[in-house]
């Protein structure tokens, strides 16, 4: 193998990191706009990867081949339609009471997915395999050592896509103005005419599609899922929004993909050590850079 | 008679246990300056708040004047929320400057416009056509209005970029681009120097003309107050003291006590 920092490990780290991103995303427009960590997050990941097995398995059952595009439809809008329940049910209620009633609440909502899915029967506590060979057929290319799968490909291409569209959206159009507005100033926004609760209710459903999105390309990548898979992804995203610098969009790709690397190059120096070595830099780079790599620094108002 | 813009009838408000207003009534006639006064604390911000749509009176009613195919009526605006306040006309700048300061300060202005556009998402998705004329309709409206109050030179600046002075006339321009009957200023002096201060005068009396607004302001500046308002209102720990023209205000005993203390007698 030689060198750990070969090309193998590039394209895995570019990978991971691409799955992060996704998730980091969502964390970061909510918590810009509303100031709050959303646990539940990983699981909105979690509920479009299921959404995504029904899918196949409801058109490999009329023996019909899936389209990917449809899949991947198919799982934003169920991420979505999750975000915005859970905003509109348990988050908005207590938008305007003390933040760490939102913050248990959001532990709450994650807890309250992970455990009803697994008492739905049809999604059950239990490991299921994703038919993702269904979906698409795996083909594998070598490059001098390392090993490119289609799936890796689909996996970074679709998240690239979805993240330069939400830059744009973010960017460019008028209800990304918005947001980014009501983000800078809540209630001066609210006085200029802006909706805020339609402008949350948007941050969620998009948080929410992302989200989604990386639980089908977990689930063709890493063919196994779960009620509870979303919680240790969900975890590192986090982790990787804050490392970037939370509430900056940048911010939270950079630190997925940084997060990605450091995770994969980890383990390729000791497979047990290796997440430990990813957290380390973590906590080395919120010592020098309390705010995160592109946060706003924010000083304490005395 | 003048037409009533704006008409607060018997507003109490109660913070807790605590009354930052009690029993405040106004008649606010079309196309006046109005001036709110009073010592810190008075409750002067918490008028705004409640005019606004950001509290909600524990007692009373706000009515707004509205038009409908030609008529007017008073509209009960008392439990709106801010955002349709603004969509019914009534703006305002803050105390403490509420820019948006990572956005440009051409941005800063559309998005004031942002509840006008005439476009649905699917036109914003497809950017046809009637997505591009309004979008260049806005942006024309908006230099417009950074060209009245000489911003345009920074059209593309980050607002966070922008001196005080400059920051206060974009806020005003800001308020001016949700297209409102009804302007509230609050203390719109608020650090500025003698001669600033006088521009300022001369800029709000011209926008009223300019705008067709009625006006009502918050100001410590005693001069600027006397030296604009045609009537001023004076309040106290969240009570009505006084109210009149200015020279009867400034005359009032009451006022100077609550200004200057209770004179102590030998």
């Amino acid at each position: 193998m030689g060198s750990i920092f070969n090309l193998q490990q590039i394209i895995n780290g570019i990978q991971i990191g691409s799955i992060y991103a996704l998730i980091s995303i969502g964390y970061t427009l909510v918590y810009g706009i509303i100031q709050l960590i959303n646990f539940a997050h990983g699981d909105f990941y979690m509920v479009g990867a299921y959404a995504a097995y029904f899918a196949v398995m409801f058109s490999a059952a009329r023996k019909e081949h899936p389209n990917v595009l449809i899949v991947l439809l198919i799982s934003m809008t169920a991420g979505a339609i999750v975000a915005f329940l859970s905003n509109r049910i348990a988050y908005r209620p207590l938008r305007y009471k003390p933040r760490l009633s939102a913050l248990i609440t959001a532990i709450g909502v994650s807890m309250f997915l992970e455990y009803t899915s697994s008492a739905i029967p049809a999604i059950g506590p239990s490991y299921r395999a994703f038919p993702q060979s269904a979906l698409i057929p795996e083909h594998t290319y070598k490059i001098g050592h390392a090993i490119l799968s289609n799936y890796q490909i689909v996996n970074v291409s679709v998240a690239v896509v979805l993240m330069v569209v939400l830059t744009y959206i973010v960017q460019y159009t008028r209800i990304g103005m918005a947001m980014r507005a009501s983000a800078q100033d809540k209630d001066a926004a609210r006085l200029m005419g802006i909706d805020i609760e339609y402008i949350i209710d948007f941050t969620f459903i998009i948080g929410g599609a992302l989200a989604g999105a990386a639980g089908l390309l977990t689930g063709i990548t890493y063919p196994r899922i779960n009620p509870y898979m979303g919680i240790i992804p969900g975890l590192k995203a986090f982790i990787a929004a804050v490392l970037g610098g939370i509430g900056s969009v940048p911010g939270a790709m950079l630190g997925s993909y940084i997060l990605g690397f450091s995770e994969v190059f980890g383990m390729a120096i000791n497979s047990i050590l290796g997440e430990g070595i990813a957290y380390a830099i973590l906590i080395l780079v919120l010592i020098f850079l309390p705010q995160g790599l592109l946060g706003k620094k924010t000083g304490e108002k005395v | 008679m003048q037409n009533t813009v704006l008409k607060i009838d018997h507003v109490t408000h109660y913070f807790g246990g605590l009354r930052a207003v009690s029993d405040f009534n106004m008649e606010l006639p079309e196309g006046a300056i109005w001036g709110l006064i009073g010592p810190n604390g008075a409750g002067k911000t918490t008028i705004f708040n409640l005019i606004t749509g950001v509290y909600i009176p524990t007692k009373g009613k706000i009515y707004f004047r509205q038009e409908r195919k030609g008529e007017f009526y008073m509209e009960d605006i008392t439990r709106y929320k801010p955002h349709t306040i603004v969509s019914k006309g009534i703006a305002r700048t803050f105390q403490n400057l509420r820019i948006f300061p990572n956005l440009t300060v051409l941005d800063n202005i559309r998005i004031a416009e942002h509840f006008r556009v005439k476009y649905s998402l699917y036109d914003a998705v497809m950017r046809n056509k009637k997505f591009k004329e309004e979008e260049e309709k806005i942006k024309e409206e908006a230099m417009n209005l950074l060209k009245l109050f000489n911003l345009h030179s920074r059209t593309y600046t980050l607002a966070k970029g922008l001196p005080y002075g400059e920051l206060r006339r974009l806020e005003i321009a800001r308020a001016l681009a949700t297209h409102p009957k009804l302007l509230l200023l609050d203390e719109p002096a608020a650090g500025m120097n003698p001669k600033e201060t006088q521009e300022l005068m001369d800029m709000i009396l011209w926008i009223r003309k300019e705008f067709n607004l009625t006006i009502f302001l918050i100001e410590h500046h005693m001069k600027f107050v006397m030296g604009i308002c045609e009537h001023i209102k004076v309040m106290d720990f969240g009570e009505t003291i006084a109210e009149g023209t200015p020279q009867e205000v400034s005359n009032n005993p009451r006022v100077i006590e609550a200004y200057l203390g209770r004179k102590k007698y030998a």
